[in-house]
């Protein structure tokens, strides 16, 4: 009974946000966007809180300016834009694909794809490996023998 | 040939580590940003001007190399860069304007009776509009602008006599040249 009323209470639990209520648009749609925007946006002073829920005044301030140009008739991609051409690629938490950022997209992928294909090499040499032993030569032949003489004794 | 693929490991390690190494140097701090306006016009702006009641606007800056000061009557490293700032202005005879960020006028006012004022005008940007335009993320900064207003070299936080030396003045100097 306890354990469910805990998860109905974590399930309540929603990410907190900084957005306050005298920031928020008149139009709800707008303010929705205003919302998904922010969410996408780094606060450059906290750098790991994205401006939605930062409380830096920074942060305030650009949301502020998201919704500025939202009012303006911004679409979603132009009012980024704005705070890029300001801040930077670093204020986007989902950093953008090109040339400058493929070691960061795409280097995990390779690096793993090295340590698969090492595994795969050293997979394929150890199962290569158990071949036939040489044949005995014929010292070892006769000394085996003795041994075998040896035990029935 | 064999043998080198496995070297390769070995290999990634150290150039992971040569790039650690230089990243983790001493005097570097890697939340320090670029400017996203380098070499770019800097932002238009047009403030009411701290003493006079006239305007501080972009083409103020023009014609000439000058360094735009961002700083705050409420800001310990401004207080602590401000002599700096003055010997640039009265010894090296460098163009410095100032942008007081979200301060009361009477504080800039105040704290610029106390400490000196090296700046040919100051424009005062209460909400920090002007500061947002140009990618401010914490005061101080300071900006050099060449002779067309672009904006050249974005120092984030206090000057200091290292950086005045190496970097700022070589870049008025360049500047300066014909």
């Amino acid at each position: 009974m306890r354990s469910l009323f805990l998860l109905a209470m974590l399930s309540l639990a929603t990410a907190a946000h900084a957005v306050e209520p005298a920031e928020r648009l008149p139009d709800p749609a707008m303010e929705t966007r205003a919302r998904v925007i922010s969410a996408e946006l780094r606060c450059v002073v906290c750098q790991n809180e994205s401006i939605d829920e930062s409380r830096a005044e920074l942060a305030r301030d650009i949301r502020r300016l998201v919704r500025e140009r939202l009012t303006a008739g911004d679409t979603n991609p132009q009012a980024i834009q704005a705070v890029v051409a300001r801040y930077g690629d670093f204020v986007l938490l989902r950093p953008p694909v090109k040339p400058e950022t493929y070691a960061l997209w795409f280097g995990p992928v390779a690096v793993l794809l090295l340590a698969v294909a090492g595994v795969a090499m050293w997979l394929r040499r150890r199962g290569a490996a158990p071949a036939e032993p040489a044949p005995l030569t014929q010292d070892e032949q006769t000394r085996l023998a003795a041994l075998a003489r040896d035990d029935d004794r | 040939m064999r043998r080198l693929i496995y070297l390769l490991p070995a290999l990634l390690f150290l150039v992971l580590a040569g790039y650690f190494a230089y990243s983790l140097r001493p005097g570097h701090d890697p939340q320090l940003l670029p400017s996203a306006l380098l070499d770019k016009e800097a932002p238009a702006f047009d403030l009411p001007a701290l003493a006079g009641g006239g305007r501080f606007t972009l083409a103020d800056l023009k014609g000439q190399p000058s360094v735009v000061n961002i700083f705050a009557s409420w800001c310990a490293p401004c207080r602590l860069e401000h002599p700096l700032l003055l010997r640039l202005a009265r010894q090296d005879g460098v163009r410095v304007f100032g942008i007081a960020y979200k301060d009361k006028p009477e504080d800039s006012a105040r704290f610029l009776a106390e400490l000196g004022n090296p700046f040919r005008a100051v424009g005062v940007d209460r909400e920090g509009r002007t500061g947002l335009d140009f990618g401010v993320y914490g005061v101080p900064e300071t900006y050099v602008l060449d002779r067309d207003g672009r904006i050249r070299a974005r120092y984030v936080g206090a000057l200091t006599p290292a950086k005045i030396e190496r970097d700022l003045l070589p870049l008025l100097q360049k500047l300066n040249a014909p």
